[in-house]
């Protein structure tokens, strides 16, 4: 009983780190509060957006295009097989150690992160669009580019949706240990726990946690809400 | 009474030969092989359970491992809990009575704990250290003798920008500060010693502050993602000469002696013999000694307990 | 008695060394690979039971499920929590509970397969075609014995591919253990985070490691329905 009074007295304390500002168990600043949980988050946001800004911008035209083409398969749909086979921290130590601590970087390393599961997921996507649909659309005279704007992305947009929530999840939980790299988000409380407190601490990880969550639930009602109807019946999980 | 005198001076003789085995003499060979000038073990010591903690970087994790090995030559049962964090992390599991002992600069003790304003520091080394013992006490903490060197926190930049903006003392970073990123352990943003410091001390705004793991302190000048960095003096010197150390002209900076500071009752246990060993182990604790010591870990990569036990075994302390 | 001490050996010259460097140092690495043996040791054993719980617990879960079809969606539901919320946090949220250790870790690194794991077992299970199982009632074959012996066997490349993934993600996600305190490569990849050859030779062991792990279950596959074989080959 008293095991579970300490307990809830930690997620309590953790609570309110979020909400009030107090002197840093190191002595000599503030810390906690909303202001400086929003600060990290803010920071925690822009790194994953930059990553993911820039990996979708990569990755849906290539995929969009081998799986037009129907090239590049095997790179495709194993790429995230290899990118599940990179640790996080590894990637984040290797960039650190051949490029150094800062935004870009660390944005670099992110990209690499969330490109797999967005690019398989779009090719497969694409692959998955009915022949026929595709040969009617040619036969309608349709130019290639046309065909993969207007047939093969609307209805493959389901599945590129699924892969784009996949890397931004990993994102979200990977740019917590960012501040290995110098970039302060809400993984500093995690890592730098002395300055912030275990209740910090604790505080971030409640944080972190929420955020992955509201990330996963509102990108895929984003994924349902692009799914046309007739497609939702069918449709299973792509690549993980 | 004579033989007795003989042997003694036998010994000496022995002691201070380095190249001789034998001891310069037939007679009383034998004796003067007992008299080795290193760490003697007492069974005696098995009874006492030390445990040695260590903040988380290079030289306290070199420092933990010299003492809980020379404790080991000696004879007490030994326990590790190295790389515990920062001051305060290390004082609290000290405090807590998770760990026995872990090795403290006099000049930190001063400004984390104590509360000593900047402009009341001793700037003495032997003053700081008695200031510190006297905050130790109080806590039922014993800090023993320090050792020779001093390991102070020092600003640093690359020659360029010291070159381009004429920088020399600390103070001349005044007119550039706000466009300055300075890079620095977590715990600096605030320590009087260092990020706290240069703001209250010297008036100095940075641009931005970044905080990095310890390890990374000259990694972030060379890669040129820091304008500024905080190193510390017993780095090792090639890493020292890259860069232009700024000269702390307001005397901001306390004197680093490092000092171990042990729980009372452990203290008591060990009594005048824990007291010899430390002694011993810091004789040869000198500046070029420590920065050697760093270089063999942070250069040549090797772990830092193998070269705590480098230094026992090179010094003579353990055979 | 305090006789001079002999002194420690002070370098003369600045060391110019590939490790010195932070460089990729082959003779360093042949030197100081025992460094990494441990930390490998420990991340196999963290995978490998962080593995199995989880698939002992998913495959019970999705047998169960397989049946009472109205325990799908909440089981996926919570599954699915359990897998967004990133192992770092997990171990933190942990903490208050259960401290930090091997103990800390497991439980994050299984709360995460069990999504992966229920829903590939559960596919593979709905994707058995009903006459192949209408063809085992009409020969007599109870429930029980339809399941063991023709849809949990036709379900198995489903449930292989699933533990693929879930084992290489394991091997990725215990490299965050050390800040859970349970050890594995992480902690080594963390130790000098600039060094080249440390994170190369770390982070390469994991890599490998999931590779090896990956190739494994496949061949173990491949060995345990000989039949897919030849369906592939259309």
């Amino acid at each position: 009983m008293s095991t579970t009074m300490a307990v809830l007295g930690e997620f309590g304390d953790a609570v309110d780190f979020i909400f009030d500002e107090r002197e840093s168990p190191a002595g000599g600043a503030r810390v906690g509060g909303l202001g400086e949980m929003w600060e990290l988050m803010w920071e925690h946001l822009k790194l994953s957006g930059a990553a993911m800004g820039i990996a979708s911008a990569i990755s849906v035209p290539i995929g969009l295009w081998l799986g037009h083409t129907g090239r590049g398969g095997f790179l495709a749909i194993n790429a995230s097989n290899v990118g599940r086979a990179v640790p996080t921290l590894a990637l984040i130590a290797f960039f650190v150690a051949f490029l150094g601590v800062g935004f870009w970087n660390l944005t670099l390393a992110l990209v690499l992160l969330a490109i797999p599961p967005i690019l398989t997921n779009t090719y497969t996507g694409v692959r998955q669009v009915d022949r026929d649909t595709v040969d009617s659309a040619r036969g309608m005279g349709m130019t290639g580019v046309q065909i993969v704007r207007r047939v093969e992305l609307p209805l493959a947009l389901p599945l590129i949706f699924g892969g784009i929530r996949i890397s931004a999840v990993n994102v979200v939980a990977t740019a917590t240990i960012a501040p290995l790299a110098g970039i302060v988000t809400l993984g500093d409380p995690i890592i730098n726990v002395n300055t912030y407190g275990d209740e910090g601490r604790l505080a971030a990880a409640i944080v972190v946690a929420l955020l992955a969550v509201v990330t996963e639930v509102s990108l895929a009602a984003l994924q349902r809400g692009v799914t046309p109807r007739g497609l939702k019946l069918d449709r299973r999980e792509a690549t993980t | 009474m004579l033989l007795m005198l003989l042997v003694a001076s036998l010994a000496l003789a022995a002691c201070g030969d380095d190249d001789d085995d034998d001891g310069g003499g037939g007679n009383g060979g034998a004796a003067t092989q007992e008299e080795s000038t290193g760490i003697q073990s007492d069974q005696a010591n098995s009874g006492t359970t030390i445990t040695v903690g260590s903040k988380n970087f290079t030289e306290q994790k070199v420092l933990g491992e010299i003492y809980a090995q020379a404790f080991e030559a000696a004879g007490y049962t030994v326990e590790k809990q190295l790389n515990l964090g920062d001051e305060k992390t290390a004082l609290a599991a000290l405090e807590g009575g998770d760990i026995d002992a872990y090795p403290e600069y006099t000049g930190t003790a001063l400004l984390s704990f104590f509360g000593v304003q900047a402009d009341k520091l001793p700037k003495d080394e032997a003053a700081a250290y008695d200031q510190a013992r006297e905050g130790f006490a109080e806590k039922n903490l014993t800090a023993f003798e320090p050792t020779p060197f001093t390991s102070s926190n020092e600003v640093a930049v690359t020659k360029e920008t010291a070159e381009e903006n004429n920088l020399t003392t600390i103070s001349d970073l005044e007119s550039v500060a706000g466009e300055f990123t300075l890079y620095g352990s977590p715990e600096c943003r605030q320590r009087l010693d260092c990020l706290l410091g240069l703001q209250e001390v010297y008036g100095l705004e940075f641009q931005r502050f970044v905080p990095v793991d310890i390890a990374l302190r000259h990694e972030v000048l060379t890669k040129g993602q820091a304008d500024v960095s905080i190193v510390f003096t017993t780095d090792p010197q090639i890493q020292r000469e890259e860069f232009v150390l700024l000269e702390d002209d307001k005397g901001m900076f306390p004197p680093y002696n490092s000092t171990l500071v042990m729980r009372n009752e452990i203290a008591e246990q060990g009594g005048a013999a824990l007291e010899e060993v430390v002694a011993m182990v810091n004789e040869g604790l000198n500046d070029e000694a420590m920065q050697e010591l760093n270089a063999r870990v942070d250069l040549d990569k090797k772990t830092p307990e193998e070269v705590a036990g480098e230094y026992l075994s090179e010094t003579g302390l353990v055979q | 008695m305090s006789a001079p001490l002999a002194q420690l050996r002070i370098r003369e010259d600045p060391t110019e060394s590939c490790e010195a460097d932070n460089g990729f140092c082959p003779d360093w690495i042949a030197d100081n690979f025992d460094r990494y043996v441990d930390p490998f040791f420990e991340h196999v054993y963290l995978t490998v039971v962080a593995v199995a719980i989880g698939f002992a617990i998913s495959f019970a879960l999705a047998l169960i499920a397989y049946r009472r079809r109205w325990l799908v969606s909440p089981i996926t539901q919570v599954t699915g929590i359990l897998y967004t919320i990133p192992s770092i946090a997990a171990f933190f949220l942990l903490l208050p509970l259960t401290g930090r250790g091997k103990t800390t870790a497991l439980i994050a690194l299984v709360a995460y397969v069990l999504l992966i794991i229920f829903r590939n077992v559960l596919a593979g299970l709905d994707n058995v075609p009903d006459e192949t199982k209408d063809a085992g009632r009409g020969m007599g074959l109870t429930d029980r014995q339809l399941l063991w012996r023709v849809e949990v066997p036709l379900a198995l490349p489903e449930i292989m591919a699933g533990l693929r993934i879930a084992v290489t993600t394991t091997v990725g996600l215990a490299t965050l253990a050390f800040f859970a305190g349970a050890g594995g490569l992480g902690g080594q990849i963390f130790s000098d985070i600039t060094f080249k050859s440390n994170v190369v030779v770390a982070g390469g062991l994991a890599v490998l490691l999931a590779a090896a792990l990956d190739g494994l279950i496949l061949l173990v596959q491949r060995g345990i329905t000989p039949w897919t074989r030849a369906v592939a080959a259309r």
